[in-house]
């Protein structure tokens, strides 16, 4: 053992000599990569020169001639020098000293990470030994150095860094709720079921903020500071309905004491300011019933526009997609079995997600016969939904005469919600087969299916629109009777008052006696929450029979059945994507359409959001399977940001129709005695700013300004369009040239095969491991060559850097140390290195070809 | 100084795997290998679909016994320090099964297998295959080389995140 260190002792010196010598001609970069790789070469060609040599650079080196890099050497010799107890340790600590080095030069970067590499390349044992024995020879030169504990300090720092960023990045992803369990989901089946939960979780982050703002803004201050239950008459239940009002059965329609909760529009007062905040509560209704739109139109917006941003963003690196998925997919910190089962399944659903894009991207078939199909396929939905439409508008016309008839039966009165629910339960699964025709890819085939449900559906929000608008008006008639009644009543009351006695204070009123008018914005708030309600019930009630029913059906009769049922007929639930997406949009649509007149319609929806993630996520891993062909979701999930946007604005529409030219109930809400809702704004303005406000208000309303401002808009919307267009162009333009460069790369690289094959010899004859050390030792060994010499290769090498592509460049230059000494264009040398060497009649066994390099290059030999 | 103490901490890991075989003190016999079978139990291997090719490629004699220097060579590959190039060599020399220096069809087919636990149809993995290297084949020899292999893999995003690391 002794006596091979010490033979790897010696063979050290010859590097330090070599080292000494070309410091005198001004090389103040020298690597340890050149290091190693002249101790590589020292211990292949081991002389009796090197050994007589030893004793006087010893002494060279101790006079610390050596500037910075024996700083460095002494710091990793001072902490080597700690340990020189037993041999394992020792050996280790060059190994560590090795990684430390390292971990240094990553910070200093390039230059200095290319340094070690050569050292980290030599696996072999007595390489290693080599090492140690070099350290161990330097290892008295500088004890203890200033900088040892300031290296052990910055390492120390430097680990604990890394350390607390791994877990605050941890801890970021353990705070987005359900990360896991979507993970869970998509490593099963697909990212198209996870993109429908990563939508209804950003749907819960955005209800929960609409939420926050009507919860904080409205109901509080009502409850805190409105005038309690019971003291108006429209905050207490009338005498006629007090007996059942805390029944279930009423209280289960939103009836009874729930109506005239703050949970709905009638019960608030229109007292302009409320408590000793004189906090303006009808118009932080008014206003909070707006911000609601404004809220989620701007979200929406945002989050698509930066989705587009995202893919387009990344796009461009689809070059590796199999190879990276082949070899980098592999997380190598999974240590738990359940993680790793996780992973498996992930990893085999995002390649069968690939394949099928690939699939289809290959598939060329009779593309008339397709195209005649899609088009065939067209027209029969479009013929469905003009069907269905046209079904949708005579019931609804047929009920609008039922109703006014008397006597009609259970079938007329429920028929309009009879056939939407057929139409509604029918229409998909016949899309889905008409689809079936198309052959498209099922991310497109999905979206289409969407949008043609979608259509389906806009039926049935307008009859139920309808149905609302018909009920409103209805509501509007009667008030308008009971009004006249109210004040009669009124006034009778305290003329009979004054009548009685005229010096008593007339007996007031008990508030639940009071004639109500039917006040239509509570009735429409209910139906909606009813609505909400009853969907909420349906879905889970759909999940629980027909999927996890079927399942454990499916799963535990087939034991004892005639035919296979899990291959077979009923077999187990896909999960249903559109279905989910449109059901969560479209209830989406009823909450922000409600809201306005149920403020707590948005807390019911929280709640639902929040159950159905737990129990839909449950119901999918429990009881569906994936679907036959998995496939890849649209990196943005923008098409159901998409219906959502138009959801959006269709709600807006009715809310807003509402606000401007309905006028409100007389005797409930925040804005009853006004003509129109928004009137409260103007109160205040009128009342509550300074004069001037006012009149720039009133400037600003008018309809001169706003017409040329929206104009403006216009035009400027046009002008950003064109702009992105062209971007767009541009964008195309490039990727399609960095294609074709790449291909043309690829075909020289073909056509060169004569000039590589050499290089393909050498490396078949080297290990990976020692594969990378030649072409820096071939550098140096070319940049001590004489001028003359480089010039000729220069040129060579010139025209190799044009043709080579970027990676053979990039990586020998990248691995070799930076040049110095006689080098007159800097990037060269690295290139032209392993070329000129593969030009050269030297054979490809490299330890021959090595010899006279080497000669050359020291001229201590 | 800390480092000293993970290399202890290594030892220890090395030391406990095999008590009987591995001396506590090292100064004499260095000569100690352990079979494949101990060294891929260890937590850290246990899950990994290619922890046969690890050890094997870190091993020595190619066997797959990893003497202590191996041991210690294999964790400071797989740690966070080290560079990307040096992981990228291993990982190589990892996916190479046949180690003939270069990434075959057959090695490509045997990866994949052990990454999806043989859940692909036989058309899939041809297909997935080909695509590989049909992407990262830059010299057309129909195999991916040490080159394309760096090529490829330096391109990648997370590899330095996801690949080889401990």
């Amino acid at each position: 053992q002794r006596d091979k260190e010490d033979e790897s002792k010696e063979e050290h010196n010859c590097p330090r000599q070599n080292r000494a010598s070309r410091r005198k001609t001004h090389q103040k970069k020298n690597g340890d990569g050149k290091k190693a790789e002249v101790k590589e070469r020292d211990k292949k060609a081991s002389t009796k020169d090197q050994k007589n040599s030893e004793n006087k650079e010893k002494k060279t080196n101790k006079k610390g001639k050596e500037g910075e890099n024996k700083q460095k050497k002494g710091r990793k010799n001072s902490t080597s020098s700690e340990s020189s107890n037993s041999f394992d340790e020792e050996s280790l600590s060059e190994e560590e000293l090795a990684m430390l080095m390292e971990q240094v030069e990553q910070r200093k970067k390039l230059i200095s990470a290319m340094r070690n590499k050569p050292w980290r390349m030599v696996k072999k044992l007595s390489v290693l030994r080599e090492a140690q024995a070099f350290v161990e020879k330097f290892e008295g030169a500088l004890g203890k150095g200033k900088g040892k504990k300031l290296y052990a300090y910055k390492m120390m720092m430097a680990k604990k860094w890394v350390k607390f960023k791994r877990d605050f990045d941890n801890f970021k992803t353990q705070c987005i709720p359900w990360e896991m369990k979507i993970k869970e989901v998509e490593s099963h089946f697909g990212s198209s079921v996870a993109s429908y939960f990563i939508f209804l979780r950003w749907m819960y982050g955005v209800n929960l903020v609409l939420f926050g703002l009507i919860f904080g803004l409205v109901i509080i201050p009502e409850v805190l500071m409105g005038m309690p239950y019971g003291s108006m008459p429209r905050k207490t239940v009338p005498r006629a309905e007090q007996a059942t009002a805390m029944d279930f059965s009423v209280l289960w329609d939103f009836e009874g004491y729930i109506k005239y909760s703050a949970l709905f529009y009638g019960y608030y007062n229109n007292q302009r300011t409320i408590g000793w905040l004189k906090y303006r509560l009808p118009m932080a209704y008014f206003m909070v019933g707006i911000s609601v739109f404004g809220y989620s139109l701007m979200v929406v917006i945002r989050s698509m526009a930066r989705n587009a941003n995202e893919s387009t963003a990344d796009g461009d690196d689809d070059n590796f997609i199999f190879s990276w998925k082949m070899f980098t997919s592999w997380d190598y910190l999974i240590g738990n079995p359940e993680t790793a089962d996780n992973k498996f399944a992930s990893i085999t659903t995002s390649f069968k997600e690939s394949i099928v894009d690939e699939q289809e991207s290959n598939k060329d078939e009779n593309i008339h016969l397709r195209r005649f199909l899609r088009v065939l396929a067209n027209i029969l939905i479009i013929c469905c939904l003009c069907g269905s439409g046209y079904l949708i508008y005579f019931v609804v016309k047929r009920s609008q005469t039922f109703s006014k008839m008397q006597n009609v039966g259970w079938y007329e009165r429920n028929e309009v919600e009879i056939v939407m629910s057929l139409l509604g339960m029918f229409c998909p699964p016949l899309f889905e087969t008409i689809a079936a025709l198309e052959n498209y890819h099922p991310r497109i085939g999905l979206k289409w299916q969407l949008g043609r449900i979608f259509a389906l559906f806009l039926g049935n929000l307008y009859t139920f629109l309808l149905a609302l608008m018909d009920d409103v008006n209805e509501k509007l008639d009667e008030e308008d009777v009971v009004k006249n009644i109210t004040r009669w009543m009124l006034l009778g009351h305290h003329n009979s008052s004054m009548g009685n006695s005229s010096a008593d204070t007339p007996p007031s009123l008990d508030p639940a006696d009071v004639p109500r008018g039917p006040c239509w914005e509570t009735t429409v708030g209910i139906e909606f929450v009813r609505l909400t309600v009853s969907d909420i019930l349906v879905t889970y009630v759909t999940i629980l029979v027909g999927d996890f029913i079927r399942a454990c059906f499916v799963r535990f009769v087939n034991y004892c059945w005639c035919w296979d049922l899990e291959a077979g007929f009923p077999s187990y639930a896909e999960f249903d994507i559109s279905g989910n997406v449109l059901g969560l949009v479209f209830n989406q649509g009823m909450i922000w359409m409600g809201s306005f007149y149920a403020p707590g319609l948005v807390g019911i929806n929280v709640l639902r959001l929040l159950t159905s993630m737990y129990f839909q996520c449950w119901a999918v891993m429990s009881s569906n399977v994936p679907h036959e062909r998995v496939f890849k979701a649209s990196k943005s999930n923008n098409f159901y940001m998409g219906l959502l946007l138009l959801i959006l604005f269709l709600s807006l529409l009715p809310v807003a129709y509402t606000i401007m030219s309905l006028p409100p109930s007389f005797d409930c809400g925040p804005f009853s005695g006004k003509k129109r809702m928004y009137e409260v704004i103007q109160e205040t303005i009128e009342l509550d700013f300074p004069l001037f406000i006012a009149k720039i208000f009133s400037y600003v309303a008018n309809p001169g300004l706003i017409i040329p401002a929206i104009l403006l808009m216009v035009l400027a919307i046009y002008y950003l369009n064109a702009v992105s267009e062209a971007y767009q162009r541009a964008n195309a333009e490039l990727k399609k040239k960095m294609q074709m460069q790449r291909e043309e790369d690829k075909n020289k690289r073909n056509n060169k095969t004569n000039n590589n094959s050499m290089m393909q010899d050498l490396e078949d004859l080297l290990a990976p491991s020692t594969k990378i050390e030649i072409y820096p030792k071939q550098a140096e060994g070319k940049k001590i060559e004489s001028p003359d010499q480089v010039i000729p290769f220069g040129k060579q090498g010139k025209a190799e850097v044009l043709n080579g592509s970027p990676m053979s460049g990039g990586r020998r230059a990248v691995l070799i140390p930076p040049p110095h000494l006689l080098v007159t264009r800097p990037p060269t040398p690295g290139i032209w290195a392993p070329y000129s060497y593969a030009d050269k009649p030297w054979p490809g066994a490299h330890p021959l070809g090595l010899v006279p390099g080497r000669g050359r290059g020291h001229p201590c030999y | 100084f800390f480092f000293f103490l993970l290399v202890y901490r290594l030892h220890g890991r090395y030391h406990e795997m095999a008590p009987n075989v591995v001396p506590m003190d090292y100064t004499k016999d260095p000569d100690v290998k352990l079979p494949m079978q101990l060294i891929i139990n260890m937590p850290e291997l246990k899950e990994n679909p290619f922890k046969e090719r690890i050890v094997e490629s870190f091993s020595e004699d190619g066997e797959g016994s990893l003497s202590f220097n191996d041991f210690v060579d294999m964790f400071s590959v797989l740690s966070e320090m080290a560079p990307r190039e040096l992981k990228a060599i291993y990982a190589f020399k990892i996916y190479d099964f046949n180690t003939d220096n270069f990434i075959c069809k057959a090695d490509l087919e045997k990866t994949l297998n052990k990454l999806t636990r043989e859940e692909l149809t036989a058309e899939e993995i041809t297909l997935v295959c080909e695509k590989v290297i049909e992407e990262a084949d830059m010299d057309g020899d129909g195999k991916l080389g040490f080159a394309d292999f760096e090529n490829m893999i330096s391109k990648a995003p997370d590899f330095l995140r996801y690949c080889l690391k401990k």
